[in-house]
């Protein structure tokens, strides 16, 4: 049965834009990345907008659904109250390139800054041994998708672009985490994340946490644990003392 | 002469999945300036959607497992079609690319032992798919693309390249336009390597992204390059069926291979009705040797669920147009009753998830409805085996859009190291090409302003032809015409089709201007798809028998005389030529193999 959607979507470019109004058919089952290529297909064949998996495992498609920043292919239609205009807006964070299209490459930096995983050698028949206990942490971090979703709804970002050169932001704390806990890494990025990306500027309100669409615990399980390392690193003379001595193998903590 | 931004490098690497950015870590390694090139943002390409795991006999499972047990696999599951050397390469090497990935921070799910956990797929004998739950692709792809920015491979995102450029008859670059502002690019190299991927995007019911347009396809034949086994496209047996918008989507295997059983309507495990002669020594028979086989694998054979998955896919669907379908046209896919919730939520967390979201179903509870969907080019650009080189000098290709390793069916779990293996030889033997060519790489007079022309014809004020309406019909008839089951009369039927949509597409009008603009992208990817489409029916005319992913009605049996040939396309002007060539002698060491 098809039905109508009044959706409001923002297109423009860098100069400047506007919200225009589409009255677009879409059926049972479809999410608003459907809408919105059905809408390309017969209407607007030029809107920009980036997509690629549309099954929620690329992360190509975020945008700001009536506001809260979401994933376009896992937004149902029925989740949606199609009585009213649906508002599609591209990520706020970001600097627009055209209509629902931006400028992500900030993050695309700050992953050439995050110092390389460094595994001691392979033992002599060369499979490393990991619990799997051990890792299950690790692996709830590389769930992300990098729809940067959490980027985009950082206050300490969104509201203030300078620091976008001293703070890397919930996704790459995700990945120092990933790295700073993985059994065979045997680098030391405290000093770093405590100087240089803006570790404690993140006043965990855990924004960034409700809107992983890969449900990863950000604040808890990633940034908090970070913080304590941190800390420790610079404040407990008995630690710091002791990664003096080891040349800074201590990374449980 | 108009000037356009040029950028020079030693190797070019085209295409930012597994195998571009393994093939770009490897030439760099080898100390070529190497650039890597993406149609999406680094990150997105399809690779990350690879849920299963990737194939290799690390033997941490079953110790009995090896290269052999691991190339015999490959070859039956390719119906002996495959290129012998490239499997046997594939299997020998696959384990230390593997454990290479781990070196570079991948996290694979472990063995109590704490090694590497590896799980059953369609068509292997042993639990062989190294894995993280069911999401192996993401891992992969993550791991590969932060080591290759570790070693400061350069990487241009966003990047469309509509040719390549030549030099007398070697390649000397490619010329495209960057998607966000519209404006040409010509990358001048020494050697380029193809890692485009494939040509889902041709069929309505697809797991692939709007990517995967043949590009690379199109490019290399247009440049010289053979095809091979074009008509062996791999329909993967269990995609989504409903919601209808979100057909297509790809369920993964491992739902299969970690116990998932397919029922008709009147819930019978009808896979057991479906056993090939081809397969039977080694399939399980019954419902309890079947259900055994997953914890003692010495004395039971394998489920038929786990046959290749082109069988499973022909067999789904016979009983759809049997009329033992699912309400919405699949068949069930179930695992509900067989696994524990607490399991299923485990191994299969993103299947759980994505039905949830996008159908509300739970399948901890309840049935999944699947069905086929355009999966995977098991042909594609044919290359030597060693060094993944292409017909014409200086262009090499690698991963999918690659063809010989899998022969008639590519089995699961094979694409992901085959990706590792091919990508670090094709950027290997690239890099060391590349050492050889000297003095400039010059690009003949006006060939630049004529693709330039001819791209930016769907802006010209005369025509009338909207390109995602040409897109949706190219995908009905191939959906139709060059489907799971074939016959000579809709085969036909599709070439002429095919050839009134090319017509059709010089008309092609799109608006707005050149920035970020998916209409004018998808006009321009549609004169490589539509080639690709052709090819694919051309050489499904020509083999008249049916063989892994190609199956025809009106030629339902393996001939044995098309056993022994490849099905070759290579262009002729505008028109696509096909020729039956012979697959050398498999040495009698290999043949050997290929019993027990």
């Amino acid at each position: 049965m098809a039905r109508v959607a009044k959706l409001r979507i923002w297109r423009g470019d860098a100069s400047g834009g506007q919200l225009h109004d589409y009255d677009v058919p879409w059926e049972e089952g479809m999410v608003l990345l459907d809408v919105l290529h059905v809408l390309q297909a017969t209407q607007a064949g030029d809107l920009a907008v980036r997509w690629n998996c549309k099954a929620g495992k690329c992360g190509s498609c975020s945008a700001e659904v009536n506001g809260k920043p979401r994933l376009m292919c896992m937004t149902r239609m029925s989740s949606l109250d199609t009585t009213q205009p649906i508002t599609v807006a591209p990520m706020k964070t970001f600097p627009v390139m055209r209509d629902l299209v931006t400028d992500v490459s900030f993050n695309f930096e700050m992953a050439k800054r995050v110092p390389a995983f460094k595994p001691p050698p392979r033992p002599p028949d060369g499979k490393y041994r990991m619990m799997q206990e051990d890792i299950d942490r690790v692996q709830e971090f590389h769930k992300c998708i990098e729809c940067f979703l959490c980027q985009d709804v950082c206050h300490v970002i969104r509201d203030h672009p300078e620091n976008k050169k001293v703070f890397a932001g919930p996704r790459f704390f995700v990945r120092y985490a990933a790295l700073e806990m993985h059994p065979l890494d045997t680098n030391d990025r405290r000093e770093l994340l405590k100087e240089q990306m803006g570790l404690g500027m993140c006043n965990i309100t855990k924004c960034c946490t409700e809107v992983c669409p890969e449900g990863i615990k950000i604040t808890d399980n990633a940034i908090i644990p970070l913080k304590e390392r941190v800390v420790d690193e610079f404040f407990d003379p008995v630690r710091w003392v002791w990664s003096k001595v080891t040349g800074g193998g201590s990374k449980e903590g | 002469m108009a000037e356009y931004e040029t950028h020079e490098h030693d190797v070019l690497v085209i295409g930012a999945g597994g195998a571009g950015l393994r093939a770009a870590i490897e030439s760099s390694a080898h100390g070529a300036d190497t650039a890597l090139i993406c149609k999406s943002l680094l990150g997105k390409a399809h690779t990350v959607m690879a849920e299963g795991g990737i194939a290799a006999a690390l033997g941490n499972v079953w110790p009995d497992d090896n290269w052999k047990v691991h190339f015999r696999d490959t070859m039956r599951g390719g119906k002996l079609l495959n290129n012998w050397r490239m499997a046997q390469i594939h299997a020998q090497e696959a384990p230390d690319r593997v454990l290479e990935l781990e070196e570079w921070g991948a996290l694979f799910d472990r063995t109590k032992d704490g090694l590497i956990l590896q799980r059953d797929f369609g068509g292997h004998r042993y639990a062989r798919l190294a894995h993280v739950g069911d999401r192996t692709g993401l891992e992969m792809i993550r791991t590969l693309q932060q080591h290759a920015v570790h070693k400061g491979i350069t990487v241009y995102m966003e990047c469309t390249l509509v040719s390549l450029l030549k030099d007398g008859d070697r390649v000397c670059g490619a010329f495209g336009y960057w998607r966000e502002s519209g404006k040409f690019v010509v990358f001048k190299a020494k050697a380029v390597v193809l890692a485009t991927g494939g040509i889902g995007k041709a069929w309505e019911f697809t797991s692939n992204s709007w990517e995967y347009t043949g590009d690379g396809v199109a490019m290399a034949l247009e440049a010289g390059a053979d095809l091979i086994d074009m008509e062996c496209y791999q329909f993967h047996p269990t995609g989504m069926v409903w919601p209808h918008s979100v057909r297509g989507i790809l369920v993964t295997e491992s739902v299969r291979g970690d116990g998932g059983v397919l029922r008709n309507s009147s819930g019978r495990r009808f896979m057991f009705d479906y056993i090939p002669e081809f397969f039977k020594k080694e399939t399980a028979d019954s419902e309890a040797e079947a259900d055994r086989w997953y914890t003692e694998k010495k004395n039971n054979r394998r489920p038929p669920e786990l046959l290749p998955r082109d069988e499973v896919a022909r067999a789904i669907n016979s009983e759809v147009k049997a009329g033992r379908g699912s309400p919405h046209g699949g068949v069930f896919l179930d695992i509900a009753t067989r696994r524990d919730p607490e399991t299923i939520k485990r191994r299969l967390p993103s299947m759980y998830h994505q039905f949830k979201e996008l159908a509300d179903v739970d399948i901890t509870t309840t049935p999944m409805e699947i069905g086929p969907t355009a999966h995977y080019m098991n042909g594609g650009v044919r290359v030597d085996g060693e060094g993944s080189a292409t017909a014409v000098p200086g262009l090499f290709a690698a991963g999918e859009v690659a063809g010989g390793l899998h022969g008639a069916n590519r089995l699961g779990g094979n694409s992901l190291s085959d990706l590792l293996v091919f990508g670090r030889r094709a950027g290997a033997y690239a890099a060391d090409y590349a050492k050889s060519v000297k003095g400039p790489l010059p690009v003949a007079a006006g060939r630049l302003e004529a693709l330039a022309r001819e791209a930016l014809a769907p802006f010209d004020p005369g025509g009338t032809e909207n390109p995602y309406l040409l897109h949706q019909e190219l995908q009905r008839t191939m959906q139709s015409d060059v489907g799971i089951i074939r016959t000579e009369h809709e085969l036909r039927r599709a070439v002429e089709k095919i050839g009134e949509l090319r017509a059709r597409l010089k008309r092609v009008r799109v608006e707005g201007h050149r920035q970020f603009n998916p209409g004018w992208h998808l006009a321009l990817d549609l004169r490589s798809l539509l080639v690709c489409a052709e090819a694919v029916a051309r050489a499904a005319i020509e083999r008249k028998e049916s063989r892994g992913g190609h199956a025809r009605d009106d030629h339902p049996k393996p001939d044995p005389a098309f056993a022994k040939v490849n099905m070759v396309v290579r262009k002729d002007g505008e028109a696509l030529r096909v020729s039956a060539e012979p697959i050398g002698e498999m040495p009698a060491e290999l043949k050997a193999l290929l019993e027990g």
